[in-house]
């Protein structure tokens, strides 16, 4: 061929739009007794991010998974409750480790599902890090802080100490899909408890995420179960199960109608609740004490004193 | 109160005459702590055998295990094969020692006296309603006879720990003396079932209860029962006996079975013996290994010492 | 020629690095000396020279205090408390993995067996960094206050018992709390200090935060008598720690003291004997006897005294007196010739005064220093052998016959360490906690150490608690 053909051939290729290197896409399942199976209900749902824009088709639990959760948390409840208080600040501890080398793919999931900018999203995942150490910390604190030993009129030694009061199911936040969902899951479990969380609806992706942390850092299967989908098919049958011992509802958060019935329904077997906000709160404030304390019980002992 | 006595067969009588005795002795030895008792046993856990001292060990625990089966589906082919492994664990080589004893039930007594006639081996049989120990004096007694004249030369016999959680210590004082009379010459071993008596302070007086009703051997378990043996009711029933032989004279041998799955486990036991009882227990006429899967391990670790290399199952016999 | 001998389990030395000689950390880095000398540390159980060390002169320790009170001024008061808790995460995890290394060193320099060293003290060290981890960003919830305040420089001086845990007891709450550091180790115990000091640098934790600074009396002195050093802590003796209340007298310092202690370990007839017996051995024995809170007077009940005393005997038949780095050894070398000559001295007193004195047969090894386990029976009050310390591994044994007299004869000393009670009636050991003056009571157990638990003395056991919530307190204000 003649130079002058090539040229005329060269400029008539256009760049290909696509990257180089096609991506191996991720699937996002359930999280239960520290495996990840898909909903028994074969359902899935499509995860947009804020544009609308496809990112992945997420598991739709049903009532089912639900229950499976339940009974996986309370399975691994004796196992978790019974380890030392530097056992689970450990496990805690490692978590956050594992979760800061995830840095990159938690931003750019808060990036989609948030719609926020990269550099807020760093700092959003940065403080859900740092959130988690700070819950670490408390594990073999909190018996010395709301626990005592109380001097009755009487010779007797008498303390009061704090105990898990055992599965819980925490309604995680609809809108802040990382640092909320941190800051509903390390306190309950710090304590000694179990969890069933629903994560957002529609930033559901995080959760999972986090799931895959939690299961390659120690925490034994069932300690946390994450479930994905409209939380309307189970948050019902959480708050209605007679195995389930307190419920979160800071995903029902500006729904006063499904709060209430989510409540209501919690009666029946006296579950310690703790009741969705008016509003979605700023995660970002200092968190205190109350999510921790809200799923402890307190033991009180009596001994004589006596030769 | 603690035993401090020396216990003269007058003393012994006396303790034993009555239920309301027997008890008084039986809760007048020293508590066990429970937390204490584990942090020995874990110390003890640590030490480190090495070389000479491990391949000395792991010899004299081939010598110790009572090779064990005890299953629904055993039959006459099962059991002369275990006997095969009984006397040459290791085909490929002849140095190795051969076990203590092999391990079975009633029925099957007469198959494992031909098969190890002339071996120096001996036979031990179950009996008493193994391993659950519900049923009859009566039955009991009849099993034993049985087992005796098929030629076992010990038995391994359950204590009702229905009648010990119900405090009738009495009745199982009976009932160890009764099958000790029909054991005749063979050995007793008297088989606790620690993991249902729960508590090491229980394990203490079951100890003393089945010494003083005459037993041979104190042993853990059924192996049927979860937890087995462990390293802790081990020490506590060292303890006893050590206790006895100052009391009274006489040595009693102890039986850890169940759950001791590798060399690393039977050498921890064998550290508990020395420094609990002492090296007059080091010796299986005086302690044994009820174990079945061990031995391989045990052969593998020997291998190990003698080659430098890590060994696999295909090089050992399965039975 | 015992049946069952165990062969030699020597832990392997190659993991360790020492250098031939050390000079001082401060801000941040290894610098030599202004006006201090050089001086050598030793291997207590075969005499070996382990490496030169110096001894910081009073310009080495002016250095140290400027770099930890600039350190304090710009970074580590400005610095959130999530942060400094960040920085004592690393170390805390840095710890752990370098534990067999760490373990090794410490036997090696103090004469303690591995199985201790790498059992006992290595985890507690990591653990303690772990917990005050945690607390830097809580100290709203400690209990002093809503916004409690660091008080800026600490001056921390530690025994040679136990060196690195010693370490972590004073720099994990004082940093946590938001104070920077000057630490001497003790003149016998350098080493484990300075491998510190270069996991501080691992952790990159700013310069001058942790300056440590190696030396014997005078440099201790110089350090607490620095007039820039806000908080004193010190551990060692009450001899020592009466001279520090006096220098501190009349400033601004705050000081709390670990001091001595002749504590008394309290067997009723109804104990469970056999873990009493090993509750005692273990209350004199581990650590050869150099615990401040060690059992070192038993106090058997007399109906009980024949048997616990033979089944005592018995057990310390079964000690393994040897090489520290062997992994079997139960009691390892006497830290110095001058504390063996210390520990020789009081038994020949003990002896004089007409106690009767027992030790079961061992081998001792020709070089280094060495003391084997030693019963004197026969001891009451009014012996010297029950009234100072010893710091050994020597017991004294003394009888009571009722609780009363129990409380009476183990309260009947300056010191208030520790106790211990051993008996199965739970009324009773609440009773005998409740009446025995001392800073920690052990109940049917001893020598149970932990991050979250407060230990310290009462009257001349000295003042102030490590460890726990009320760990925080000396250092914040």
């Amino acid at each position: 061929m003649s130079p002058a053909n090539s040229r005329r051939t060269e400029r008539k290729v256009e760049r290909d739009p696509r990257p180089a290197r096609l991506e191996v896409k991720k699937t996002y399942k359930l999280y239960i007794g520290g495996k990840f199976p898909r909903s028994e209900s074969g359902r899935s749902y499509e995860v947009t991010d804020s544009k609308g824009k496809f990112l992945a088709n997420a598991a739709w639990a049903s009532r089912k998974d639900a229950r499976d959760a339940v009974v996986a948390a309370r399975k691994a409840y004796p196992g978790w409750s019974a380890a030392t208080t530097y056992n689970r600040g450990q496990v805690l501890y490692r978590v956050a480790e594992v979760m800061e080398g995830r840095r990159a793919q938690f931003v750019d999931e808060v990036v989609a599902g948030e719609g926020i900018t990269r550099s807020r999203a760093e700092k959003v995942v940065d403080e859900a890090i740092d959130r988690w150490v700070w819950y670490a910390g408390w594990s073999d604190k909190l018996a010395q802080v709301v626990g005592s030993t109380n001097p009755v009129a009487g010779p007797y030694f008498d303390f009061s100490i704090p105990e898990p009061t055992g599965v819980v199911a925490v309604i995680a936040p609809q809108q802040s899909s990382l640092l909320g969902l941190v800051s509903v899951v390390a306190p309950v479990i710090v304590g000694g408890n179990t969890a069933v969380v629903t994560s957002s609806y529609e930033r559901p992706l995080p959760a999972i995420t986090l799931s895959e942390v939690l299961a390659t850092s120690d925490v034994p299967g069932g300690v946390v179960n994450i479930l994905t989908g409209r939380v309307g098919d189970t948050a019902p049958w959480l708050a209605a199960h007679m195995d389930v011992n307190a419920i979160d509802l800071a995903g029902a958060a500006g729904d006063t109608e499904h709060a209430t019935e989510l409540e209501l329904a919690a009666a029946d077997n006296l579950k310690r609740v703790v009741r969705a906000p008016e509003a979605e709160p700023d995660w970002t404030q200092p968190p205190g004490l109350e999510r921790m304390t809200a799923f402890l019980e307190t033991k009180t002992v009596w001994h004589p004193m006596g030769v | 109160m603690t035993v401090l006595e020396a216990l003269d067969a007058a003393r012994l009588s006396e303790i034993t005459a009555s239920e309301t005795s027997l008890r008084r002795f039986l809760h007048g030895l020293a508590g066990v702590d429970q937390v204490g008792a584990d942090a020995r046993a874990a110390m003890l856990s640590t030490r480190s055998i090495k070389t000479t001292a491990k391949q000395w060990a792991i010899d004299l625990a081939i010598s110790m295990i009572d090779l064990t089966t005890l299953e629904g589906q055993d039959t006459p082919g099962k059991v002369r094969a275990l006997c095969a492994k009984a006397q040459r664990p290791d085909p490929s080589d002849p140095s190795v020692p051969h076990v203590a004893a092999v391990c079975v039930y009633p029925d099957l007594v007469g198959v494992a006296v031909k098969a190890l006639a002339g071996s120096g081996i001996h036979v031990a049989s179950v009996a008493t309603g193994f391993p659950s120990g519900r049923t009859s004096l009566e039955v009991k007694l009849a099993e034993t006879r049985e087992a005796v004249a098929a030629g076992a030369d010990e038995v391994d016999m359950v204590i009702d720990r229905g009648a010990f959680l119900a405090g009738r210590y009495g009745q199982i004082f009976e009932e160890i003396v009764a099958i000790k009379q029909a054991c005749g010459d063979a050995h007793l071993k008297v088989i606790l079932e620690t993991g249902e008596l729960a508590t090491y302070d229980n394990v203490r007086r079951a100890s003393w209860l089945a010494m003083l009703a005459g037993g041979d051997f104190i042993k853990t378990s059924t192996g049927k029962v979860s937890p087995a043996a462990t390293l802790p009711v081990t020490l506590v029933m060292l303890e006893a006996v050590r206790d006895y032989l100052e009391a009274t004279g006489r040595q009693v041998g102890v039986k850890p079975a169940g759950g001791i799955r590798t060399s690393k486990d039977a050498i921890r036991y064998l550290v508990l013996v020395n420094e609990t009882a002492g090296e007059d227990w080091l010796d299986p006429d005086w302690f044994r290994l009820g174990a079945s899967s061990l031995l391989n391990d045990l052969l593998m670790q020997r291998q190990r010492m003698a080659t430098g290399r890590y060994g696999g199952p295909d090089y050992f016999t399965l039975d | 020629m015992a049946k069952f001998e165990y062969a030699p389990a020597p832990e392997s030395r190659a993991i360790v690095d020492i250098a031939s000689s050390y000079g001082l950390f401060i801000d941040g880095r290894f610098v030599d000396p202004v006006d201090g000398t050089p001086f050598k540390t030793v291997n207590p159980a075969s005499e070996e020279v382990l490496a030169e060390v110096t001894a910081a002169g009073p310009a080495d320790v002016d250095a140290a205090v400027k770099a930890a009170r600039r350190a304090y001024e710009r970074v580590w008061s400005r610095m959130p408390g999530r942060d400094r808790g960040k920085y004592l995460f690393r170390i805390a995890r840095i710890i752990q993995e370098r534990s067999r290394e760490l373990a090794v060193l410490e036997s090696i320099d103090n004469g303690k067996p591995i199985r201790e060293s790498r059992d006992v003290d290595i985890p507690l060290v990591a653990a303690h960094f772990f917990y005050y981890a945690g607390w830097a960003d809580k100290l709203a919830y400690a209990g002093l206050g809503p916004d409690p305040r660091p008080h800026g420089v600490a001056g921390q001086v530690i025994p040679w018992n136990f060196p690195l845990l010693m370490l972590s007891w004073k720099i994990a709450p004082a940093l946590a709390a938001g104070n920077t550091v000057v630490l001497k180790p003790a003149e016998t115990t350098p080493l484990t200090a300075l491998a510190f000091a270069d996991i501080c640098q691992q952790a990159d934790l700013p310069p001058g935060v942790v300056n440590i600074v190696t030396g014997a009396g005078e440099t201790g002195r110089a350090l607490v008598e620095h007039p820039d050093v806000d908080k004193v802590a010190f551990t060692g003796s009450t001899e020592v720690g009466k001279q520090i209340a006096r220098s501190v007298a009349g400033t601004a310092k705050k000081a709390t003291l670990e001091l001595g202690g002749k504590a008394a370990n309290i067997v009723f007839d109804d104990a469970p004997i056999d873990q009493a017996v090993e509750g005692i051995v273990n209350g004199i024995f581990f650590n050869q006897g150099h615990v401040c809170c060690a059992g070192s007077r038993l106090l058997v009940q007399e109906s009980v005294y024949d048997e616990v005393l033979a089944s005592l005997k018995r057990r310390l038949g079964t000690l393994r007196v040897g090489d520290p780095l062997d992994k079997n050894t139960d009691i390892g070398a006497i830290n110095s010739a001058e504390q063996l000559a210390r520990i020789r001295t009081l038994s020949e007193v003990g002896e004089a005064e007409g106690a009767e004195r027992w030790s079961p047969p061992c081998e001792l090894p020709d070089r280094g220093f060495w003391f084997p386990p030693t019963v004197f029976t026969g001891v009451s009050q009014a012996h010297r052998i029950a009234r100072e310390e010893i710091f050994g591994p020597v017991l004294s044994v003394l009888t009571f016959r009722t609780p009363a007299e129990a409380v009476e004869k183990a309260n009947n000393t300056p010191y208030g360490l520790s106790a211990g009670v051993w008996t199965e009636k739970g009324s009773r050991i609440l009773w005998m906690s409740s009446r025995l003056r001392a800073g920690v009571v052990w109940a049917n157990t001893f020598n149970r150490f932990d991050p979250t638990s407060p230990f310290g003395g009462y009257k001349e056991s000295g003042y102030g608690r490590e460890g726990g919530r009320h760990g925080l307190e000396a250092y914040l204000r």
